[in-house]
């Protein structure tokens, strides 16, 4: 018989009152009182004694009391909603509960599956209807499972009544034969789009391989004289697919045969990387996980940039946690496997969350998409624990709002990791799986998790709740197996490793099979966390925290007894060979048989063809005032510049105790462009990180908007103490409606100047990641189809080296006297795009007008300037120093200001550059300039260093907190008060 | 005498344990990191060690309650070897998660000497993770403590909240082992008072205690991650004022003092 234990806080309890905040922002004012009951809920029977000491273990008897197989219902309550997982969903807490009383009741790994839920006690003037409201709020449909009883039902029941989530399959798990030899063309593109036929007619869902690819496959069956096993199609669409082998970046387009990839990113890298020479601090660029770089003599920085939109428009707190860990993994598998060390958070791009913009994914209103709100909290939530869990310091960027995002939002997380240059002797950055090692599966079991679309059934009443696509990553599980791979990894316990992320076993032992020549897998092998899986789902699975390894057969024993003791599990799966094949078998079958060099270069390439139209866009009418102070504050408020610290005090930032810049500075903790983090405790070197994204500058021009991304993620990590010599960048395109013209035309654009401004300013791409997708196709609020596409989106990311911590530099000025300059020239004739111009323009009509001239980027001249602050930063001259991003000087001046609590006088009078206007000299997003406040002792030292660029000296720090401006002709523009610009940059996200 | 040495455990999901090895080490001991699993296999190898810690993280994920699972795993494998460490003239510490697993397991505060649970460190009042600095005054002795009034560290945590019932409360103060408590001071003056400084809503603004002999404390600021200099929020600000007071800026960090009580406390 089953049993259920529900545990109650005996003390006011602070989720609950939480929990009632965010019913009231919901819309319902009726609600009085939220109680919280947590329950756990187990399969096997125990005696009374057993559910006793079980349920004081659950239970901290200082402020919580437990029942067993009866309610803690408080006496009046109208509505009881319970929250559960689905069948077949990760559900961590269960898996400790579980864990814990196979401990307690000393019976290890025999005991039924535990499961956690929760259920929300509701009271006050509530229709049934509010009360499904909350729970669709609460619960995520795709994940959850909601029970909602009135107060009569659950006294009626006696309870909630008690439901087990078991997994209950019906299919017969086999491996079937899909006929294409004798199919035709319009067939095979049918197959190619939707999918293998299931027996009853339904596809199996999206193999995503054009035509061209069907008729290749076609072709190397009809010459094998057999037709695939499903498994063998999927494993393919897999391994060919855009995800993995980056198609649009690869393939020939236009006159470059090489296409976009090895003509720009790689050639870039390629040039810098020789120009360096023996300064050239790569180790291995674009062929692994992740890019590594050189920290010191004794240490290697493995870092990677990735993002996971999709899952997370879906699911956001499943899809951002997965992406965070998964990245995480890419480090683990990073060379020989790196220890994670930094965690980047952001950008998040989404649509504006005080604006509720409704759509569909379905037809006649169905599938409703998750609010902006909501998939922004999700989103940070995923993060945070994905983040805090893993024990990793977490620094949150940026968050970037516009319309565009409303369908199909950005979630962009990095990580980067140490690990020692030679590990036994051997460059830890080289791995190669030899014939005759093992593949070894480590870290999980394989279900339906992040399968296209593929449901099943079974009994009762959630049972017969479909099984999700969506993965939830467990950062614990992970933890764990990080710590034991990096133990084993230093006792030379294995030859290669990879992550399984997209495409689960059927991508990464086919990869690393690459490095032996061949493998062979043996599927009933591999372990999985409920019987009934098709043998193609085991293959493709995307179940989380697993990692396949390469271990040599006379290393195995040792490698397991380690897994064991460390409670990984741990698996053989099969073989590494050097037979040129890929095969799996099943069940005393071979069900797949491929050829290496089929498998990885069978997929015909496809000629790209670009058109690259320059739009004309309106200019906004901008009021001419002579006070900008109020529109100084309306700046600082925007979503896209206000401070987004509450994002940044739920991460733990400081954990493993390497935090030199903070994500927050100075006094008013202003939100920071750059971190710096020592990742060796004994040693004064850094790793200095900073991003740069302008997406709204690509409707104009996409090559600005790239120069500009990559301008400014370099100048933010310059501007914190970066070495430009010992400077590395990552690209993470983010595309639209990658199959027209139009939008390649516009992504060669930016391909190009990320080639031009790299060589530039010497800093090589080191690893990349694209998503070239991300548009949305649904229905608007009446149920009308829409498209709605992101505005072609680059994250450039910089990875710098500093070599003492103690010389690097905070935005927070320090001191009343202090000097305050303007390094770089101001433009003010190129402020289309800028935030300035977004806040005119969205007050107009539907046509943004966003104007055509876009910041332009002098590579020369910037690279001249930023060399001679690192000579002043080297010296210790430079007090403060702020980059001049996203809202102008005007911004920068702020941040700083607010980061010392010290007003300031300033005057545009003496500023440098082509200027006419106050407004766009102040607001203006003119790149390659820097922010900073020098003591007047160092004044001399400091503009001597600064000789031959163009600089000035535009005011100085007060000793009160008043702030003012003064314009082009010395007049007042600009009268506040640190406490009043406080006030506009943290009352936007007060209450988030 | 021999160097003093410090067992640091670690366990599924606990994260703290290199940047407190470093701190032992940098104080002047000497610190091993050793899995649970490696001393249940072993459990007389926690007799090679003066000084234990529990580090902070996420043991098995909060997933029970935070320190819950991790405390049963001790309860059921370790309980009389922790009884005879803690009994002997030995230095227990347990940061962040290791006080909710010291609190849970009954270590803390073990007034009467009954290993019950008797406080708890419950959700913050935000129900939020919050990872910021925070100033702590000294409220009673410990040798943990000897010799500082106050300090500044960050918190970490989503669980620090202290309760205990009035009439616990009144014991620890009466019998003097609340050793820490959140106040006032250099950050809170720094953010110019715009920063709660009790920001979790512990009763009477408890960060940590000791049991009755003082030996044993527990805290849920971190104190391994304030070690060094450039580890404090305002390390910059704070050396500019020494340059301009001719003051060489101080290489280490307010809590190394910490460890090296510990450590000389065996000396």
């Amino acid at each position: 018989m089953p049993h259920r234990i529900e545990i109650k806080s005996k003390i006011p309890d602070a989720r609950a009152e939480v929990r009632k905040k965010d019913i009231k922002d919901m819309g319902i004012s009726g609600i009085n009182t939220v109680n919280i009951v947590d329950v756990y809920t187990t399969g096997k029977d125990f005696n009374d004694e057993e559910l006793s000491s079980i349920s004081s273990m659950f239970t901290q008897q200082v402020v919580y009391k437990a029942a067993v197989d009866s309610y803690l219902a408080p006496d009046k309550f109208d509505w009881a909603v319970e929250i559960g997982f689905l069948p077949g969903v990760k559900d961590n807490a269960g898996d400790t509960a579980q864990e814990s009383i196979e401990t307690l009741l000393k019976t290890p790994n025999n005991s039924q599956q535990a499961y956690s839920s929760q259920v929300t006690y509701l009271s006050g003037n509530l229709s049934r209807a509010n009360a499904e409201t909350i729970a669709n709020n609460l619960a995520n449909g795709l994940i959850e499972s909601i029970h909602i009883k009135s107060y009569d039902e659950f006294m009626q029941d006696k309870g909630m009544g008690i439901t087990v989530p078991t997994v209950k399959l019906d299919t017969l798990p086999k491996a079937d034969i899909v006929d294409i030899i004798n199919t035709s063309d319009a067939e095979l593109e049918i197959i190619g789009k939707q999918g293998i036929v299931n027996e009853d007619g339904s596809r199996r869902g999206p193999l995503a391989l054009r035509p061209s690819y069907m008729k290749a496959i076609q072709s190397y069956f009809i010459e094998k004289g057999r037709n695939p096993f499903d498994i063998e199609l999927e494993s393919i669409a897999q391994t060919w697919s855009e995800h993995c082998k980056h198609t649009i970046f690869a393939d020939p387009i236009d006159e470059l045969e090489e296409g976009l990839f090895n003509a720009y990113i790689r050639k870039a890298t390629q040039e810098i990387r020789k120009k360096k020479g023996t300064k050239d601090f790569c180790v291995s660029v674009f062929t692994d996980n992740a890019g590594i770089i050189k920290f010191d003599e004794n240490y290697n920085i493995v870092f990677k940039a990735e993002t996971h939109n999709s899952p997370s428009a879906l699911d956001p707190f499943g899809g951002a946690i997965t992406g965070i860990v998964g990245v995480n993994r890419d480090i683990i598998g990073g060379g020989k496997g790196a220890k994670p060390i930094i965690n980047i958070s952001g950008p998040f791009c989404n649509g504006n969350p005080e604006e509720e913009i409704i759509l569909y994914k379905g037809k006649n209103k169905t599938q409703k998409m998750l609010s902006s709100k909501r998939l922004l909290e999700g989103i940070i939530d995923g993060v945070q624990v994905g983040g805090n869990c893993s024990g990793i310091p977490t620094s949150h960027f940026r968050l970037i709002f516009d319309e565009k995002y409303r369908g199909k939002p950005l979630v962009y997380v990095g990580t980067g990791g140490i690990m020692p240059a030679e590990i036994n002797n051997k460059p830890s950055h080289l791995k190669k799986a030899e014939p005759g090692d093992y593949i070894v599966m480590v870290g999980g079991k394989v279900g339906k998790d992040g399968i296209h679309g593929a449901t099943f059934s079974s009994e009762g009443m959630d049972e017969g709740s479909p099984v999700t696509a969506v993965q939830i990553g467990d950062p614990i599980t992970q933890k764990k197996e990080c710590d034991m791979l990096m133990e084993a990894r230093d006792l030379d316990l294995y030859s290669s490793i990879t992550d399984n992320g997209a495409g689960g076993l059927s991508c990464s032992a086919a990869e690393m099979a690459k490095e032996s020549g061949g493998c062979e897998v043996q599927l009933d092998n591999v372990p999985l966390k409920y019987p009934g899986l098709a043998p193609w789902e085991t293959l493709i699975s995307e179940s989380q925290e697993r990692m396949t390894l390469a271990v040599p057969k006379h290393k195995w024993q040792q490698f397991s007894e380690l897994a064991t003791r460390r409670k990984v599990e741990a698996t053989i799966i099969g073989e590494f060979t050097d037979s040129g094949k890929c095969i799996v078998n099943y069940n005393n079958q071979t069900i797949m048989d491929i050829d290496m060099h089929f498998l990885h270069d069978g997929l015909p390439k496809e000629q790209l063809t670009t058109i690259y139209t320059q739009h004309f866009h309106k200019e906004p009418n901008i009021p001419s005032l002579d006070d900008l102070t109020e529109t100084f504050h309306s700046m600082l408020s925007r979503h896209n510049i206000a401070s987004h610290e509450f994002i940044s005090n739920q991460y733990d930032h400081e954990v493993q105790g390497g935090s030199v810049l903070k994500p927050l500075q100075g006094k008013g903790k202003v939100c920071s462009s750059a971190t710096i983090t020592k990742p060796l405790l004994n040693s004064n070197k850094g790793v200095v990180i900073s991003q740069g994204i302008n997406p709204s500058y690509s409707d104009i021009d996409t090559y600005h908007m790239a120069a500009c991304a990559i301008d400014t993620a370099i100048r933010n990590a310059v501007t914190a103490g970066a070495d430009l010599e010992q400077l590395a960048i990552l690209d993470n395109f983010c595309w639209c409606s990658s199959d027209e013209p139009e939008r390649l035309g516009q992504l060669k654009a930016a391909a190009r100047a990320c080639y031009d401004y790299a060589t530039a300013y010497g800093t090589p791409f080191i690893s990349g990641k694209d998503s070239m997708f991300n548009d949305f196709k649904g229905y608007d609020k009446d149920g009308n189809p829409i498209k709605i596409s992101i505005p072609p989106t680059l994250l450039i990311t910089a990875i710098g080296i500093i070599d003492d911590i103690r010389k690097s530099v905070s935005l927070d000025t320090q001191k009343a006297g202090d000097l305050v300059y303007v390094l770089g020239d101001t433009l003010d004739f190129e402020s289309s795009g800028s935030e300035y111009y977004a806040m005119h323009g969205e007050k107009e009509s539907k046509e943004k007008p966003i104007g055509n001239n876009v910041p332009t980027v002098d590579a020369e001249n910037n690279f001249k300037l930023y060399s001679a602050y690192s000579t002043c930063v080297k010296k210790g001259l430079i007090a403060s120093a702020q980059s001049v991003e996203i809202g102008g000087l005007a911004i920068a001046l702020a941040k700083t200001a607010m980061g010392g609590n010290l007003g300031m006088d300033i005057s545009l009078e003496t500023i440098s550059g082509t200027i006419n206007y106050d407004d766009l000299t102040l607001f203006s997003e003119t790149q390659g300039r820097i922010l900073a406040t020098v003591s007047p002792e160092n004044k001399e030292g400091f503009e001597k260093s600064m000789q031959g660029n163009s600089f000035s000296q535009i005011g100085i720090m007060k000793e009160d907190t008043s702030f003012n401006i003064k314009g082009l002709y010395n007049q007042s523009i600009i009268n506040t008060t640190i406490d009043s610009m406080l006030e506009s940059y943290k009352s936007t996200f007060r209450g988030y | 005498m021999a160097t003093p040495k410090a067992i640091i455990l670690k366990e599924h999901g606990t994260n703290c344990e290199l940047e407190s090895k470093y701190a032992f080490e940098k104080a002047g001991g000497k610190a091993d990191i050793i899995h649970m699993e490696d001393l249940i296999r072993n459990k007389s190898k926690l007799f090679d060690y003066q000084i234990l810690m529990f580090p902070g993280g996420f043991s098995y994920g909060d997933d029970i309650g935070s320190g819950m699972a991790w405390a049963n795993r001790i309860r059921n494998n370790l309980r009389d070897e922790l009884q005879r460490f803690t009994e002997d003239d030995h230095l227990v510490l347990g940061v962040c998660n290791g006080f909710q697993v010291m609190a849970n397991l009954g270590l803390l505060p073990a007034l009467n000497s009954h290993q019950n649970q008797q406080v708890a460190l419950t959700y913050n009042d935000s129900a939020r993770y919050i990872d910021t600095w925070i100033d702590l005054k000294v409220d009673s002795y410990t040798p943990w403590l000897k010799d500082i009034s106050r300090l500044s560290l960050p918190i970490a945590h989503v669980e620090g909240k202290f309760y205990a019932d009035n009439k616990t409360l009144m014991r620890l103060n009466e019998k003097g082992m609340i050793a820490l408590r959140y106040f006032e001071g250099e950050i809170f003056d720094y953010h110019n008072g715009k920063e709660p400084s009790n920001p979790n809503g512990s009763l009477e603004n408890i960060a940590g205690i000791t049991d009755e002999t003082g030996r044993i404390l527990g805290m849920m600021p971190h104190p391994e991650r304030a070690i060094e200099f450039t580890q404090l929020p305002h390390w910059r600000s704070l050396g500019r004022k020494y340059k301009e007071l001719d003051i060489k800026s101080p290489n280490i960090g307010p809590s190394l003092k910490i460890f090296q009580n510990g450590v000389d406390y065996f000396e």
